[in-house]
């Protein structure tokens, strides 16, 4: 750091950050101390994997029905037993992996393009902007949530963007007054001042010098409301207002199974239950990995 | 702030509220009846517009008509079920079609509403007039009856009441011993009206009936509770003083609590669910077979892919019958396919088709050599049925070239996309009350085009065909009739029929006297605990 | 202190209105006929048609809006199609089950949760922490419906040792005469003891299933609150003034830790009470939530409207109360408008 001439120091140890070993030791450190996220991380590795090769390495079509064999319990050919018409459970957990992953990755971007950019505008310009995203955000948290977002998709129509679009929506207060806070505490630090001296329009500014900056505290609100996409998506597929039949997804698999699990048939629900309770579980631990990476003070 | 009303008003409720705990405990567990169901009653006035099918229940055991089907032998055992032909008086004690068959004359029988008012012909009168001018359903299921005007409902004196009849129809008397003509007594209701000629806002709430049971207490959502009214004369006093009937949404819930002996009854399980508890047999499981109903799976005749009659036809080759009868209705239902090349007077019946792929995939080769992709919808309310028979469906099909997205929308949703009639293929169950062939073509393939004529066929002939048969009284004539147009519309395939469901109910081995009516709803007045 | 509560409730007035407009465009835009719906099997368009104008749908959006507001006013939040009861008299009489079971989950989660953070934050980077981390984060990650379905099937099922999930009360049991609408409480003053037994026997599952996803916030939110806490220099000086470590903790630490617990917690309340929608659903109990899920699924509009902007009232209150509160336990915090 020899360049740094006291202009904007946090902004430099964050840029530079990602480029130097200071991380990775960092991220090792972490992983030591804390087991648990070693465990995350190992784990997220293998969902990744599933959402990849998944539908590759699937020892059976998952929608091809074999009513012969229907509702068997695990066995050596079908670990994970088979459903009402058939089906490979095995095949379907590991099938669906991407379905699910997309929904939490797809919704949570969605909302932090859109939260974050109208929570961004808001706290640096403030006024009548912050106003009204503030207005809205307010609104959106007035809502019981999850009914939020079962009117949204019933209203648009089942399907997965809806689903997203849904999912995004709930999640925006969060998002728009993280950034908006942000924001509004850099908008007259130094690094931004002498930014603005040198000349710069304020789009510029809020581009280049605030974006970048609240980066990190926003991927930490990312990973932490990963897992909480995909419980909204389950909960909203076990009402029945999920993705359409025959597609596997966890949560309508759940929700399919669940009437199954009083007459011994315990599998049909549990394993795909058991999957989703893994990628939140990772998902949330995860997210408190980044935090400790990217923001230790705010560790709870 | 007390005011002297609800001073006075809390004096009366006191001794009410102890009266009613007492009674319930004075009644003993083997005369009370639990009863668990997915959803009750949203009124207790079946003649109301926007009544749920749970208030049929109501209208079958608080109120009582004029006639009722007899009870007859379930073919398999287990209780009795009704025929459409073998009537019996509820309230009337003897009744005498005129010899031109132009009317009918009923003398009814000395019986008291639940007020303790004796039953008169002009209460008689005045709730057939309800039900003809109420508008809604029960208007509509009045004039599949021929009974259209109030004109035709005549007191002649108390205890003597005629209803002229203004066509003949052989589903005029079947049509009086349904859930919805049934008798109010009408002082009461007029004098709670409120200015309402016909009493809807009170008697919604409010039961007014002569019938075996009364509303002891009705929370929506939640329960209903009935106890017996002690003067009931209309049949044989039940032996249950008290039935609880509780919603409970869950189906795992409901086969839970009857499997554990906690509730005495269980209606609308999943099929899979009565199978299991047949096999396990601590449960008695009643099946009827659905009179007069079908799962079937409707092609657009009118717009869509399926215009080609080949390819409806290949459709019906297609089907995977036999595994959609045991994966889907895990065998509680009956095949409709491989039947006769002439049909029976019967309906529902196999068509004669069969699962066949090579010839389905023919067909297509010649209709659409390329293939083709469609959407196929059905009620999310019927998921448990229709979402793996849709599944099955779309591999099927698939496997002929036909690429299917299945659509699964609630069912506020189904209504309005059925009734827009654009719907290529569609999964559906329709049941009608009065088990007559022509009357089922009549709602779901006559030109006249209800909502329930999903696949919006139209065909002059098979119009002149239902007509003919609807409303002519030779028995030879009949019968030629609904021959042909089965064999039309087996050729045709608007709709192939997929299995004929069965209607279970599980109940404890203690649970005697178990009756099916045509509107599927539980008859408290005949059941029995031991 | 009056003056600011009624300013605080002037900026809510927005939202409330934003809540309503939403829930109205909402609700009209569902896909579902309702009055085909509910003119039921074979209907005729005519009857249909009588169906809609007696709902007033056929009337332009404005037109229903307006007439909607009008009835609002007047506190008539509209019929309920599938109870056929008016939604307030609904609400009124589901409300006080959903709330008895949520704060009763709430309660649960809390006496597990406020130990376990205390102790993971006393104990910190110890494997209590880990393992307190790893239950908290584990309890988040289950979807409710798996637990209550899973906890009916063990405990119920198989054990025999829960009643049957079957709303309230034991069916062979008649309800206490209505005081609070608690049943916990009415049984007591009805002095009515088997029904007390019975309803928390039916309480108990449905209140563990949502306590162990309310879990989390709250055993986070000690950790985080006693270990800034613990950090304090008024902690230090009690420990350099030789007062015992339990004595520092019970008293000095967590005393101080709770105001921000006090916050999540009615967060955490709030949230519960719109998310145990699906909880309700399974374990067949007669709360608002599963009241306004199958509202939803029929298109049933005015129970949808009424038990959202029941919800966003009450969250609001809820929020002015936490605020009111915090101020009042901590003179420094103060109120703005």
């Amino acid at each position: 750091m020899s360049e740094s001439s006291g202009v904007q120091p946090a902004l430099r140890v964050r840029q530079q950050a990602p480029s130097s070993p200071g991380l990775w030791t960092h991220g090792v450190h972490i992983i030591a101390e804390n087991p648990v996220t070693g465990l995350a991380f190992g784990l997220f590795t293998l969902i990744v994997f599933a959402a990849l090769f998944g539908p590759m390495i699937a020892p059976f079509d998952p929608l091809a029905s074999n009513t012969a064999e229907a509702l068997k319990g695990p066995t050596r050919v079908h670990w994970f037993g088979t459903d009402q018409l058939g089906r490979d459970i095995f095949s379907r957990v590991l099938v669906a992996t991407r379905l699910d992953f997309t929904i939490a990755i797809a919704s949570v971007a969605l909302v932090f393009f859109l939260g974050g950019l109208a929570g961004v505008t808001a706290g640096y310009f403030g006024g009548w902007v912050d106003k009204l995203v503030g207005r809205i955000a307010d609104t959106i948290m007035a809502f019981p949530l999850f009914v939020l977002a079962m009117g949204i998709v019933a209203a648009l129509g089942n399907s997965v963007t809806n689903i997203i679009i849904a999912t995004a929506i709930i999640n925006f207060p969060l998002y728009a007054r993280v950034a908006r806070a942000e924001a509004n505490v850099r908008r007259e630090a130094g690094f931004v001042q002498a930014a603005r001296l040198a000349g710069n329009s304020e789009w510029r500014l809020l581009l280049t010098q605030i974006v970048p900056n609240i980066m990190p505290i926003m991927a930490v609100q990312m990973s932490l409301t990963m897992g909480y996409a995909i419980l909204n998506a389950a909960g909203l597929s076990f009402i029945g207002l999920g993705v359409r039949p025959p597609t596997p997804e966890w949560g309508i698999m759940v929700a399919e199974g669940a009437s199954f699990i009083v007459s011994g048939e315990w599998w049909i629900a549990f394993f795909p239950g058991l999957a989703l309770m893994i990628a939140v579980f990772c998902f949330n631990l995860l997210g408190d990995g980044v935090r400790d990476l990217i923001d230790p003070q705010r560790r709870t | 702030m007390i005011t002297r009303r609800t001073a006075l008003a809390a004096g009366l409720a006191a001794p009410f509220i102890a009266r009613s705990t007492a009674n319930a405990q004075s009644v003993g567990r083997n005369e009370t009846l639990l009863l668990v169901q997915e959803y009750g009653p949203n009124s207790l006035d079946m003649q109301g517009i926007g009544s749920s099918q749970p208030v049929n229940g109501v209208a079958l055991n608080c109120y009582d008509r004029l006639l009722r089907f007899k009870p007859v032998p379930i073919p398999s055992g287990g209780g009795n079920t009704i025929a459409m032909t073998e009537i019996e008086g509820e309230l009337a004690e003897s009744w005498q079609v005129a010899s031109d068959g132009m009317s009918c004359t009923f003398k009814l029988r000395n019986a008291t509403f639940h007020s303790g008012r004796p039953v008169t012909a002009r209460d008689v009168k005045w709730s057939l007039d309800r039900a003809v001018s109420i508008g809604g359903f029960a208007t509509t299921q009045m004039n599949a009856g021929s009974l259209e005007k109030a004109e035709q409902f005549v007191a002649l004196d108390d205890k003597t009441f005629r209803v002229d009849f203004i066509r003949k129809d052989k589903l005029t008397m079947p049509n009086l011993a349904v859930t919805i003509p049934f008798v109010f007594d009408s002082e009461l209701a007029i004098a709670n009206s409120g200015g309402d000629p016909w009493a809807k806002e009170w008697l919604k709430n409010n039961v007014a009936g002569s019938g075996a049971f009364k509303v002891e207490s009705w929370k929506p959502g939640v329960e209903t509770i009935y106890t017996r009214h002690d003067a009931w004369t209309s049949g044989k006093l039940p032996t249950l003083r008290r039935v609880i009937a509780r919603d409970i949404a869950s189906p795992s819930t409901r086969r839970a609590l009857i499997e554990r002996g906690d509730a005495d009854i269980s209606y609308g399980l999943p099929p899979k669910d009565f199978k299991d508890l047949l096999d396990a047999g601590k449960i008695n499981v009643v099946g009827v077979p659905i009179p007069n109903g079908v799962w079937g799976l409707y092609l657009n005749t009118a717009t869509g892919p399926f215009t080609d009659v080949r390819l409806r036809q290949a459709a019906a080759w297609a089907m995977p019958y036999e595994k959609m009868l045991q994966a889907s209705l895990f065998g509680r239902g009956i095949d409709m396919s491989g039947g006769p090349a002439t049909p029976k007077v019967a309906w529902p019946q196999p068509y004669p088709y069969k699962t066949d792929v090579a010839k389905a995939k023919a067909l297509v080769d010649a209709a659409a050599p390329g293939g083709l992709s469609t959407t196929l919808l059905f009620d999310a309310g019927n998921a448990t049925v229709a979402e793996p028979m849709a599944v099955l469906i779309k591999e099927a099909m698939a496997g002929i070239g036909i690429n299917i997205e299945i659509s699964k929308v609630p069912g506020a949703n189904f209504r309005g996309e059925i009734s827009k009639k654009t719907n290529p293929m569609v999964l559906n169950r329709f049941a009608g009350w009065l088990d007559y062939p022509d009357y089922y073509l009549f709602w779901t393939m006559h030109g006249n085009n209800s909502i329930f004529n999903i696949a919006s066929y139209q065909n002059p002939a098979l119009d002149k065909l239902v007509d003919e048969a609807r409303f002519t009284s030779d028995k030879a004539v009949y019968e030629r009739s609904v021959v042909d147009f089965v064999s039309l519309v087996s050729r045709e395939v608007p709709m192939i029929p997929l299995a004929q469901p069965t209607h279970d109910v599980a109940m404890q081995k203690n649970i005697g006297g178990y009756q099916f009516q045509p509107c599927r709803e539980p008859d408290f007045r005949y059941l029995t605990k031991a | 202190m009056l003056r600011l509560i009624g300013a605080r409730l002037l900026t809510t007035i927005p939202s409330i209105i934003g809540v309503i407009i939403v829930t109205f465009l909402l609700t009209r835009v569902l896909p579902g006929d309702t009055a085909a719906y509910f003119a039921g099997p074979t209907a005729s368009p005519k009857a249909i048609a009588e169906i809609r104008s007696k709902l007033g749908l056929d009337q332009p959006l404005p037109q229903q809006f307006a007439s909607y507001v009008a009835a609002l006013v007047k506190g008539d939040l509209g019929q309920s199609l599938t109870t056929g009861q008016p939604v307030t008299r609904d609400i009124a009489a589901r409300l006080p089950a959903s709330a008895e079971l949520t704060l009763c989950g709430l309660l649960l989660a809390m006496s597990v949760a406020l130990p376990l953070g205390v102790l993971a934050a006393v104990r910190q980077g110890s494997w209590i922490d880990h393992l307190c981390r790893i239950i908290a984060t584990a309890g988040v990650s289950l979807p409710v419906f798996f637990t209550g379905l899973l906890l009916v099937f063990v405990f119920y099922f198989i054990l025999g040792w829960s009643p049957a999930p079957l709303g309230r009360l034991d069916v062979f049991l008649s309800e206490p005469p209505r005081v609070t609408g608690f049943l916990l409480i009415d049984t007591l003053l009805a002095g009515d003891f088997p029904a007390f037994r019975a309803a928390i026997a039916q309480l108990i599952l449905p209140a563990v299933t949502l306590g162990i996803f309310s879990l989390a916030p709250i055993t986070r939110m000690t950790r985080a609150s006693m270990l800034a806490v613990l950090g304090a220099d008024f902690v230090r000086t009690a420990r350099a003034s030789g007062l015992s470590s339990g004595k520092v903790i019970g008293v000095y630490a967590f005393r101080n830790a709770m105001l921000p617990v006090v916050t999540t917690l009615g967060m955490v309340f709030s949230f519960l009470l719109g998310a145990n929608v699906l909880v309700e659903k399974v374990f067949a109990w007669p709360g608002i939530g599963s009241y306004a899920v199958e509202a939803l699924i029929a298109s049933d509009y005015a129970p949808i409207q009424g038990f959202v902007l029941t919800m966003a009232v009450m969250y609001v209150m809820l929020n002015l109360l936490i605020d009111l509160l915090y101020g009042f336990i901590d003179p420094r915090v103060r109120l703005e408008g």
